[in-house]
């Protein structure tokens, strides 16, 4: 069988990379606890895949404070949206293929 | 086959990141049948405290032929029995909302997203705005007289919550929400069966919504 994987996109091989981005792709912007709480991923854990994700310039960075306590939140970038069309697109393919 | 599984399951947490992220999943069936319930034996005590003393049909009378005196309305809102209604009122909203909260909690916990989290307070902003707006149109129409006002004006004002509640919840509310914005309006046209299409809007069709819930999500 040959399957193109060099179309997948390293970034998105982590699974929590995945999820982040798809939060983000339906959500105009989401703060970094909602995030934790809603993948269920350790603070390190998270942090260092959304740093991951900045390094891609697939995500932005908003930083604010909520009173006292820091508030960030992530939004998907242009660049993040078309990437993750691509992968996505890539992943169905792959099954298509696989299917046959 | 543990290439295409992986795949299988990479598109599986996308799906239902997406769904979690978005949308409160959570709302519980059963709590609208319950609401249901409460609207309906609400709308009884209602029922059997204004209109049975005056007999079956007297109550459009009432309404259509005036026999409210229009003068003296403002006395009429602390009367007994409007006391009563308000009560009654009362009571229906504070079952129905314990009921809503204590089986959508539950179900919360079961599907592992947070009863108070980012998706369940945009719900609840949504809801919020036209449902406020409603209310404080009412009693400002309440204190000029205008009592036919309250049945038509609660639905309306509710079913447009629900449209505006289908983009933060299962898209099936929106539909709730449409029949009952129907129901408001038909109320507004047919003067003097508010209490029935009120019952009709709260009671039946919230029964109807929660079982079609319960079977569709709750399982």
């Amino acid at each position: 069988m040959k399957v193109d994987f060099n179309k997948l996109d390293k970034a998105f091989e982590n699974r929590v990379r995945l999820q982040i981005m798809s939060v983000l792709m339906v959500n105009e912007s989401y703060d970094f606890t909602s995030l934790k709480e809603l993948l269920d991923v350790t603070d390190g854990n998270l942090a260092s895949n959304l740093k991951a994700l900045e390094k891609e310039e697939y995500i932005t960075i908003h930083k604010s404070f909520i009173g006292r306590k820091p508030n960030t939140t992530y939004q998907a970038s242009a660049t993040g949206k078309k990437a993750f069309q691509i992968h996505l697109n890539a992943l169905e393919q792959l099954i298509k293929l696989q299917k046959k | 086959m543990s290439e295409e599984q992986k795949l299988h399951d990479d598109l599986a947490s996308i799906r239902n990141m997406m769904e979690r992220s978005s949308r409160f999943i959570s709302l519980s069936g059963l709590s609208g049948i319950l609401a249901g319930v409460y609207a309906l034996i609400g709308a009884w005590l209602a029922y059997s405290i204004i209109y049975l003393p005056g007999g079956f049909f007297k109550y459009r009378e009432y309404m259509v032929n005036g026999l409210f005196d229009k003068e003296n309305i403002p006395d009429l809102l602390f009367t007994p029995v409007m006391t009563q209604l308000i009560f009654i009122a009362l009571a229906v909203l504070t079952a129905s909302l314990t009921t809503g909260v204590v089986l959508t909690r539950r179900k919360a916990k079961r599907k592992g997203q947070q009863l108070w989290g980012k998706t369940s307070k945009a719900l609840l902003f949504q809801m919020a705005v036209p449902l406020l707006t409603g209310g404080a149109f009412i009693i400002v129409m309440l204190l000029r007289g205008y009592l036919g006002i309250v049945a038509p004006a609660c639905l309306a004002f509710y079913g447009l919550a629900l449209v505006g509640a289908g983009a933060f919840t299962f898209n099936d509310i929106r539909y709730l929400g449409i029949c009952e914005t129907i129901l408001g309006i038909m109320a507004a046209a047919l003067p003097g069966f508010g209490l029935l299409f009120w019952a009709l809007g709260f009671g039946v069709l919230h029964i109807i919504y929660g079982t079609v819930m319960h079977f569709k999500y709750d399982r």
